[in-house]
């Protein structure tokens, strides 16, 4: 396929993919809306007022930035997984299949699909988080770049899911047991300084500390973890992610028998 | 001329153990109509998953039109339209965005694809439909929307495993003619059916597959006229009690007025009608018992059976 064939074909998968998460927004934009609105409520104002300061800042500055993360791994993941499954399940990964779009165009076309609605979640996070604190951003181009990998590494880890997948279950075995609580455990409510020694060298095997950690460098300036060494774990498993599931879709496991 | 679809050596290995294909080899040529015939299981549909890649194949070459499927797949399969057995299509998105999302697949521009996706759709018979979600078409239509979805890309070689199974024979007969359409107009089509009437009324070529191997590759009129006998039944008046005896046929009653005859290839009708009239049995009418290729591809693959069976 010349280049413009495979950026139309790339395009092509991910248009269908915000489609797809744009049609059914009741499923995939407005349940994150409500959830981080009552975590802003709940933690934030409620019991955050109680709480007082958490790493210099009060409570609702402190966890904006880990929800706005949150919101961006789990939408990211989920978009990959629901949808790239539901196309095994349904078989009509096969249309993919039988064109001649090379298969790394298949997994960057999920991937990018992933990220977007990743990125308009995360943005519609933000926004609601403006009705709770006011939001100054420290470093800019760190927010960015942090997020878009992030996005990018967790769209990669739901395609590997779906690709490992079965049924239904196994979709949703990974998120509730592995990624609901790294993601809980990574900072997000509380700094992993107020830990004793031992768990927060625990801390450190956890990824998604570093994500975390370095977005919320960028809104508020401050960090638990060195942010160039955030940088290259999280680029250090976004390649290895995005070679095993091109390895996986090459090898066909699950879709080619 | 290069030939549309070469196999050669094929077999398939599942995981579990079981062999699908036994090393099989065929030609379809550009231009032809050609029909793969074979009881269920035989190795048919993977025969066809391999071709259209989503099976791989344990040993064995596929080309189409020269261009190998594995070192020159890109072109392969520009020139390769699927329509598979199941539906394998997202039942919650709209017809039209299925036949548009596939011309994506294959890099066509925007334009090209709007334009063929409103032309197949409208000679298909689905343009009314072109907003309804998959799922709440009928049968019939979903297989045309998968016709309409495999062309969109105006493949040169069109494969069909089962198009017309559970299609209602009014839409079967159109979608027959559209066939004979698009092959008379240089597409190259090869169909698996279990309808043997489809096959001998649309088809030039057949290879028959059974056990995972070709147990014949001819053509359509030559596999006929290796046919022993046919077997016709009469309506005949007056109702009889018993079956006549004619010297040279042999025959029974399927019912007081129905006399089915196996008539030999060296024998004809009108030999037939003078001995039946000259004891007053008078013929009303006449049909073939079964589809002439139906008698020939089971006296086939029950020979096959046998001698595996030895």
């Amino acid at each position: 396929m010349s280049n413009q064939e495979l950026l139309i074909a790339l395009y092509t998968i991910v248009r269908r993919e915000i489609r797809r998460f744009t049609r059914i927004w009741a499923q995939t934009l407005l349940p994150p809306a409500i959830t981080m609105s009552l975590y802003f409520i709940i933690f934030g104002t409620l019991i955050g007022s109680r709480i007082g300061q958490m790493g210099g800042f009060n409570y609702m500055e402190f966890i904006v930035p880990g929800l706005i993360m949150m919101s961006v791994i789990t939408n990211s993941y989920g978009n990959v997984v629901s949808s790239f499954y539901s196309s095994k399940f349904q078989r009509n990964v096969e249309e993919m299949l039988v064109s001649p779009m090379p298969n790394w165009i298949i997994l960057v076309g999920y991937i990018l699909g992933g990220v977007s609605r990743g990125l308009v979640v995360g943005c519609g996070v933000t926004i609601l988080s403006l009705f709770f604190t006011d939001l100054q951003i420290h470093n800019l181009s760190v927010v960015i770049i942090v997020t878009l990998l992030t996005s990018v590494l967790f769209a990669t880890g739901g395609f590997i899911n779906a690709m490992l997948a079965n049924s239904f279950d196994d979709v949703s075995i990974i998120p509730t047991f592995v990624l609901t609580p790294l993601t809980y455990l990574g900072g997000v409510f509380y700094s992993i300084s107020l830990l004793p020694d031992f768990w927060q060298g625990v801390s450190q095997l956890n990824p998604i500390l570093y994500m975390v950690s370095t977005f919320r460098y960028g809104i508020l300036g401050v960090s638990d973890i060195d942010v160039y060494t955030s940088f290259g774990i999280i680029i250090f498993f976004v390649v290895a992610l995005f070679a095993i599931a091109l390895r996986m879709l090459n090898q066909g496991k699950g879709i080619r028998s | 001329m290069k030939p549309a679809l070469s196999i050669t050596n094929l077999t398939k290995t599942y995981g579990n153990g079981f062999v699908a294909l036994k090393g099989i080899s065929f030609c379809v040529e550009q231009g032809d109509f050609f029909a793969l015939l074979g009881p269920n299981g035989a190795g048919k549909s993977t025969t066809l998953g391999i071709v259209s890649s989503l099976i791989k194949a344990t040993e064995g070459e596929v080309s189409v039109f020269g261009h190998d499927l594995h070192t020159d797949m890109t072109r392969a399969k520009k020139h390769l339209g699927v329509v598979p057995q199941e539906f394998n299509f997202n039942a919650f998105e709209n017809v039209y965005d299925i036949v548009r999302t596939q011309a994506g697949f294959y890099g066509l521009s925007s334009k090209i694809a709007k334009q063929r996706t409103e032309h197949y759709l409208k000679k298909l018979g689905l343009w009314d439909k072109k907003d309804t979600p998959a799922r709440m078409l009928s049968g019939g239509m979903k297989r045309r929307l998968m016709i309409a979805r495999a062309l969109i890309h105006e493949p040169k070689l069109l494969i069909l495993d089962e198009p017309t199974a559970g299609v209602d024979i009014e839409l079967r007969r159109s979608m027959w003619s559209f066939l004979q359409e698009i092959n008379a107009a240089g597409t190259t089509i090869i169909l698996t059916t279990h309808y043997l009437e489809e096959a001998e009324s649309l088809c030039k070529n057949v290879a028959i597959i059974d056990q995972g191997k070709i147990v014949k590759n001819t053509s359509i009129k030559a596999l006929l006229q290796q046919l022993d006998s046919e077997s016709f039944v009469l309506d005949i008046a007056p109702n009889m009690p018993q079956a006549p005896s004619i010297d040279g046929y042999k025959m029974h009653l399927e019912d007081e007025h129905s006399l089915v005859v196996e008539v030999k290839k060296d024998q004809n009708l009108s030999d037939l009608f003078a001995k039946l009239k000259a004891q007053s049995i008078e013929v009303k009418s006449m049909r073939n018992k079964t589809n002439r290729l139906e008698e020939m591809f089971i006296s086939m693959v029950e020979n096959n059976t046998e001698s595996a069976s030895e």
